[in-house]
């Protein structure tokens, strides 16, 4: 009964590769001695050979040199791994996204450039954040307390104690004047409309965005109206709770505590973070529907009818909204009137977007707008299918969470005793928002 | 914050190398390390720089860590190619670096010297890594990996020093980072290691203490922890439960990597759960954090796809609910798409067509070609599969085919056919609208799909001679493809209505594909049908019309052996390829030499799994029989003998039924060529096709054969011969068993009828289960003795095999559901699988013939599902042990082409599987 049998190799990758735009090298580490770049060169010939960019998929295995390439594109840049064993696939690509995170944590801007002009301490990173192909170390806040631009002249740096700590996410002695700790209640709306006006699915995914200036080492305990948590601690219900379907935690979050009696209890790395994600799927309303109405009154016309209603309560506002509105690529003269808001033809996007600063809650706002088509390419049938995006839309609506979430309490207890001031604050957007066309009819 | 480190990459001109080498060997610091950038920027582009060896590395005797760490990364890249000149920068190392004050400076030390994959060198790191391994928590969790770099290097040497087991012992290190990096190395040690000596088989508290250092280490730990518990086979269902409860709250945790590893923890334990609360209650857990993932960045959405795409092959409620999160979102990448329709197909059921059907038709508006033509045939797949919505899918279709998108009407046509066939005499209704796209048609499968279609309707298509005459106009234009669903289609057409027209159209045919063509089959199938045409008309009707076998499901289910590997390897790539590992990996030692073993070895799951079977069967037949203290005194002979019967009766067994008239040679006696076996002809009975048990060498003059057979009420009898060769009469013979697995006893002794000599008599005696078990693993092993009280009450030995099929129990029916659901009820406590050793026609009637010669002996054929691969039966079979019924289920793949028959085996009862496996081979040959 050998408990390291089956489960293979641990390393998820035997060397990494940052590509340019045209795929050419730009900077590679290698750590396990068993790829080598000519055979960069065999993916570079499977992506330019592809035919569309549909049939590339994330991760392609090339059967003569029996080597898997596993890549993200980041803008115009290509991480790519090389593997040459049963990796854990998804170990492996969140490893790739980490490292892109931490590089933009380190030049603001990942690009091409950003990689050539910092390519010592990207070596640096490489040799910290991954040992034989294990990724080991990836908190982008404390790798920039000991690996840093120009820094190690005078003195070597020490490895913080973080590195190895249970709380690898935390470095010790911070200190602020103020100690505050502020608390964004973040849910995205994600919605797909059918053309008849069938809600085809609607979900809500949320986040508590954290960002702490807290001095020590904080013991924080978070209190939420979640139903399963408040009756796993016997908490009377009263007032509204809500119940999560699934919740994901920062790894400060003690999860075996949290399992056994629900208690949100944790020591928050510094600055800013996503504590906690969940995700809702009981049916909720649309906060915003838009129905567009597109007609071909002839050959060389097509007009929209669009009418957009705001489904919350009145005191509240919807804002930033912006509704995407597809049109062909060939339309022009656009003539639009619009009740409140502005529209502009944006043909490179071939749409228009509608946007508007505010709208309160419970309104109906109207659109119209008309548009000319060149007569001879209407008729044809032949040509290449037109693509049929649905109407996009975003909107925020501040104050607000579609789920009912509240935080209850946060507690913040440091042994040099200060006072923490929570902020909390509830924001509701659009994620996914899409009303389908009817294709048929226009 | 920039490092404006791009200047250094600028300039590449004529004598720059020798200008470099100046600069790092200038003494003022600034210079120096400007020039090593140089010199790394110019080998990041790929240039060799490698000439500048000597110079480098002498820089790195610097207390500047970022000067160091430069130079490091120079000597990993070209240690190998100056092997020599590597050994220089030892010292500075061992003496130097691997003794810093300052950890960060020994890690690195550490970390680069098991990069530089010298074999010369890997002696001096010794010292130092033995050093590291017992210092600062930074340094050991570094050293512990190295161990694992120093043993793909020299695996002697790591082994000689100890290293692995040091590597143990930080299994209980009180720092968890260190704990978990120490189970990387020992799974890559174990990985690479092909001696076995690596086997570090691990108590259960070892298990326990990692599953404690699951709760403080890093998310990369968690993976590396997890993944190696999830092929941690539990001691007991208790334990497998315990390893669920502590690994469960890793699901909420917010890297994925570690939540699908947590989820492939569950799904490995699951097995060894049989309690179905626990594994419903562990189920549902699993179904939220699975949906969640599709948040997860695209890349990372289509491996959980992947996977989601088997987790509900095997758990299909687990997602029930939730297919809507499965639709396809308008900027979702095709790649996740793809994934997302073929999650949809196999999560429809009769509650949510509706909806599935109206997302399928709104993907087939899209403009990625490819994906149209996979939504499409998701339609078609969902009408296959899901009986009750057949009518509706093709309504979906016929309103596709009205939109005369060129490829959307092809592939619909396909579709079309698969339903025509899954649901004959059906939906003929739907011919008129098809009829109407014809002129569309140009790629050779919806070409041939509609062909197809006409001649199996042609009797209902009034004008169905004038269609095929169109086609075959340009017959010789046609792809192979076309142009034989054409010849097959007309020869249809001709013998349902066989009249004047359709006769020119076969003439007309039959010619083209017999004489202007190039391709073999083509022609094959011509004369085949030419012959069969002129000489038997009735015959060829019975020929071309016969009916076709069923065509079931569509959702593209693995075979549940299969499935089962895969679901092993949640998360990893092979989850991602649906590829056993070994089909893709190759094994780290090999590589380095160039040399890939397991491509001869392994490369698909069939393969491995027969292998693994086969290796099971050895061991099984090997082992001996534990327990024989009834029959007091057996000598060593007797156990020997036992053992090589048991090994060898496979063979024995095999050729017995079919050589009537001759004696067979039982292992266990030598009697094989006794030229006087024939000779006691005054027994009439065909008892002369009974093995002999027992020879009367042996016993002075007593010879007995015989066999256990089982009388239609499932009861077993031992039919024995006992032949007088002595010189006096002979009776009041009795029996005994010693202890046997299947605790067969005799139920009565023979009648007192008194055999005179030279005579041979028959007796049938019945069994019963009532006698002692002999406990452990299944075996048929079957030692009796007997004692014949007129020679001077001599006890004689002898041993049989028991045939499985004499003690089946009569089978009652069994659905395929339950089937299925037993199948997978049993998970680790007996399975089997083997290439059987017969090959078969590739006719349906040897298939049955097959499964009839196995239905004779009690077995019972549950289901028999064909593919475009493979007929695979579902088999099964009933013993009694220890007065409760255990099944023994089997699934037999009949794969087409090859003729080669698997059989794949499970039960609840240990050992039995390879029995089985040996008593079908026997029945089937």
């Amino acid at each position: 009964m050998a408990l390291f049998g089956a489960g293979g190799s641990p390393a998820v990758c035997s060397s990494l590769y940052i590509l340019d735009s045209n795929l050419k090298t730009l900077l590679m580490r290698d750590w396990r001695g068993d790829t080598n770049p000519s055979m960069v060169e065999r993916f570079v010939s499977i992506v330019n050979n592809a035919e569309s960019e549909s049939e590339l998929k994330p991760i392609i295995y090339d059967d003569e040199i029996q080597t898997s390439f596993t890549y993200i594109r980041h803008r115009d840049l290509y991480f790519l791994a090389l593997t040459r064993t049963n990796a854990n696939a998804v170990a492996l690509l969140t490893f790739l996204h980490r490292l892109v995170d931490i590089f933009t944590h380190y030049f603001k801007e990942l690009k091409e450039e950003s990689i050539r002009d910092n390519f010592v301490i990207i070596y640096e990173l490489l040799d910290e954040v991954m040992d034989n192909g294990y990724p080991q170390f990836t908190e982008a806040k404390i790798l920039s307390e000991f690996i840093t631009v120009g820094a190690h002249e005078l003195q070597a740096p020490k490895a913080p104690m973080a590195v190895t700590n249970a709380v690898s996410w935390r470095s010790e002695g911070l200190r602020y004047q103020k100690n505050e700790v502020f608390l964004d209640v973040v849910e995205s709306c994600n919605c797909v409309v059918n053309a008849n006006g069938q809600i085809v699915n609607s979900e809500v995914n949320g986040a508590l965005r954290m960002r702490t200036q807290l001095s020590g080492m904080p013991e924080c305990k978070l209190g939420l109206n979640d139903k399963v948590m408040l009756q796993a601690q016997n908490k009377s219900t009263r007032g509204k709770s809500v119940e999560l379907e699934d919740i994901k935690f920062h790894q400060c979050v003690r999860l075996a505590r949290f399992e056994s009696d629900r208690t949100i209890s944790f020591i928050p790395p510094d600055g800013q973070f996503d504590l906690m994600n969940y995700r809702i799927t009981t049916p909720v309303k649309p906060l915003i529907w838009v129905e567009a109405k597109v007609t071909r009154p002839s050959r060389s016309r097509v007009e929209y009818s669009v009418k957009l209603r705001t489904q919350f309560k009145s005191r509240l506002n919807a804002t930033g909204i912006e509704v995407k509105l597809p049109v062909p690529g060939d339309a022009t003269t656009p003539e639009v009137k619009a009740a409140l808001g502005s529209v502009t033809y944006a043909p490179e996007q071939e749409a228009m977007l509608w946007k508007i600063k505010t709208v309160p809650g419970e309104k109906v706002v109207e659109m119209r707008a008309k548009f000319s088509l060149p007569s001879v390419s209407a008729l044809e049938d032949d040509g290449p299918r037109q693509k049929k995006p649905p109407v996009m839309v975003k909107f925020e609506v501040p104050y607000f969470t579609v789920s009912g979430v509240q935080v209850r309490f946060l507690k913040v207890i440091e042994k040099s005793g200060y006072q923490a001031l929570p902020w909390v604050r509830y924001i509701t957007k659009a994620g996914t928002y899409e009303f389908r066309l009817d294709h048929q009819s226009s | 914050m920039s490092g404006g480190d791009a200047r250094y990459f600028t300039s590449y001109k004529k004598g720059e190398i020798a200008e470099w080498r100046n600069e790092i060997n200038n003494p003022d610091r600034d210079k120096k390390k400007g020039a090593v950038k140089k010199v790394i920027a110019a080998m990041t582009v790929g240039k060799d720089v490698s000439m500048l060896f000597t110079d480098v590395v002498n820089c790195m005797q610097t207390g500047d860590v970022e000067m160091k760490k430069l130079v490091y990364l120079y000597l990993i890249n070209y240690a190998k190619n100056q092997p020599d000149l590597a050994i220089l920068a030892v010292n500075t190392f061992v003496k130097k670096d691997t003794q810093d004050p300052n950890p960060l400076i020994r890690a690195l030390a550490v970390r680069t010297m098991g990069c530089i994959r010298v074999d010369k060198i890997t002696e001096y790191l010794c010292d130092p890594l033995q050093r590291a391994l017992d210092e600062d928590p930074y340094v050991r969790k570094t050293a512990a990996i190295c161990v694992a770099k120093l043993f793909d290097i020299n695996a002697e040497l790591v082994r000689d020093r100890g290293f692995l087991h040091q590597l143990h012992d930080l299994l209980a290190d009180s720092n968890p980072m260190v704990v978990a990096n120490a189970v990387a190395a020992l799974s890559e040690v174990q990985h690479s290691s092909s001696s076995g000596i690596e086997n570090f088989t691990l108590a259960s508290d070892t298990v326990h203490k990692l599953l404690a250092a699951l709760n403080e280490c890093t998310e990369w730990g968690q993976v590396f922890i997890l993944d190696s518990i999830s092929s941690y086979s539990p001691q007991n269902e208790r334990q497998a439960e315990s390893i669920i409860e502590r690994v469960t709250p890793r699901l909420q945790h917010a890297n994925c990597a570690v939540v699908l590893s947590a989820a492939k923890v569950l799904i490995s334990q699951l097995e060894g759960v049989r309690n179905s609360d626990a594994v419903s209650h562990a189920v549902r857990k699993l179904a939220p954090p699975l949906v969640t993932l599709l948040s997860a960045e695209s890349e990372i959405q289509y491996v959980a796809l992947r996977n989601i795409n088997l987790i509900i092959q095997r758990y299909p409620d687990v997602l029930q609910d939730e297919i809507k999160v499965f639709f396809c979102k308008y900027n979702d990448p095709a790649f996740v798409k793809q994934e997302k329709l073929e999650t949809m197909v196999k999560l429809a059921s009769q509650e949510n067509i509706e909806q599935v059907l109206l997302e399928f038709k709104e993907y087939a508006t899209e403009v990625d070609v490819e994906f149209v033509r996979k939504s499409v045939r998701a339609i078609g797949r969902c009408a296959v599969s899901i009986a009750d919505s057949a009518e509706r899918c093709i309504g979906v279709l016929l309103e596709l085919i009205k939109t005369k998108v060129n490829y959307v009407v092809q592939e619909a046509i396909v579709v079309i056919r698969d339903i025509f066939r899954r649901y004959p005499d059906r939906y003929e209704g739907v011919i008129g609208a098809l009829c109407d796209s014809l002129d569309s048609l140009d790629e050779p499968e919806a070409k041939a799909s509609m062909v197809w279609i006409i001649g199996e309707y042609a009797d209902r298509i009034d004008n169905a001679e004038d269609l095929m005459d169109v086609f075959l106009e340009t017959f010789s234009d046609e792809a192979v493809d076309v142009q034989l669903q054409l010849l097959t289609a007309t020869v249809k057409l001709f013998l349902k209505k066989p009249s004047s027209g359709p006769q020119n159209l076969i003439q007309k045919v039959l010619h083209q594909a017999t004489s202007d063509t190039d391709d073999p089959d083509l022609r094959d199938r011509a004369y085949v049908y030419w012959r069969l045409l002129s000489s038997d008309p009735e015959a060829a009707k019975e020929v071309v019309l016969a009916s076709k076998p069923m065509m079931s499901n569509d959702r593209a289910y693995l075979d549940l052996e299969a499935l089962q590997q895969l679901l092993r390897q949640v998360s990893t790539l092979s989850s991602v390829y649906y590829k056993i590992p070994s089909a893709f990996a190759p094994r780290s030692t090999n590589i380095i030499n160039g040399v890939n073993l397991d491509e001869t070895m392994s490369s698909d799951l069939a393969d491995s799994a027969n292998k693994k079977g086969a290796e099971n069967s050895a061991s099984a037949s090997l082992s001996p029989t534990p327990g024989v203290d009834m029959l007091a005194d057996l000598n060593d002979g007797f156990e020997a003998a036992a053992k090589q019967s048991a090994s060898a009766n496979l063979d024995s067994f095999a050729a017995f039924p079919e050589s009537p008239g001759t004696f067979l040679t039982r292992p266990s006696s030598s009697q094989a060529s006794n030229p006087s076996s024939g000779a006691f002809a005054k027994s009439t009975l065909p008892s002369s096709r009974r093995p002999v048990l027992l020879s009367e060498h042996a016993s002075s003059g007593l010879r007995i054969s015989g066999s256990i057979v089982s009388r239609g009420d499932g009861m077993p009898y031992y039919d024995f011969l006992i032949s007088n060769l002595t010189q006096k009469p002979l009776t009041g013979f009795q029996f005994q068993f010693n202890k046997n697995f299947f605790m067969l006893a005799p139920e009565q002794q023979p009648d007192d009828g008194m055999i005179s000599p030279g005579e041979s008599k028959s007796c049938m005696i019945p069994l019963s289960y009532l006698g002692t078990s002999a406990g452990g693993k299944a075996s048929l092993l079957l030692q009796v003795a007997v004692k014949s009280p007129l020679q001077n009450d001599a006890i004689f030995y002898f041993n049989d095999q028991i045939p499985l099929e004499a003690i089946l129990q009569p089978a009652a029916e069994m659905g395929f559901e339950l089937f299925t659901e037993i199948w997978q009820s049993i998970r680790m406590v007996d399975k089997c699988t083997k290439r059987l050793d017969v090959s078969w026609p590739l006719s349906g009637a040897s298939i049955e013939g097959a499964l009839a010669k196995l239905e004779n002996n009690k077995f019972n054929t549950v289901s028999l599902k064909s593919n475009d691969d493979a007929h695979v039966a579902f088999v099964m079979g009933k013993i009694m042990l220890a007065k409760s019924e255990e099944y023994i289920l089997l699934q037999i793949t009949f794969a087409i082409g090859t003729g080669a028959i698997d059989a794949a085996c499970r039960s609840r009862v240990e050992g039995i599987s390879d029995l089985t496996l040996l008593a079908v081979h026997r029945l089937m040959s």
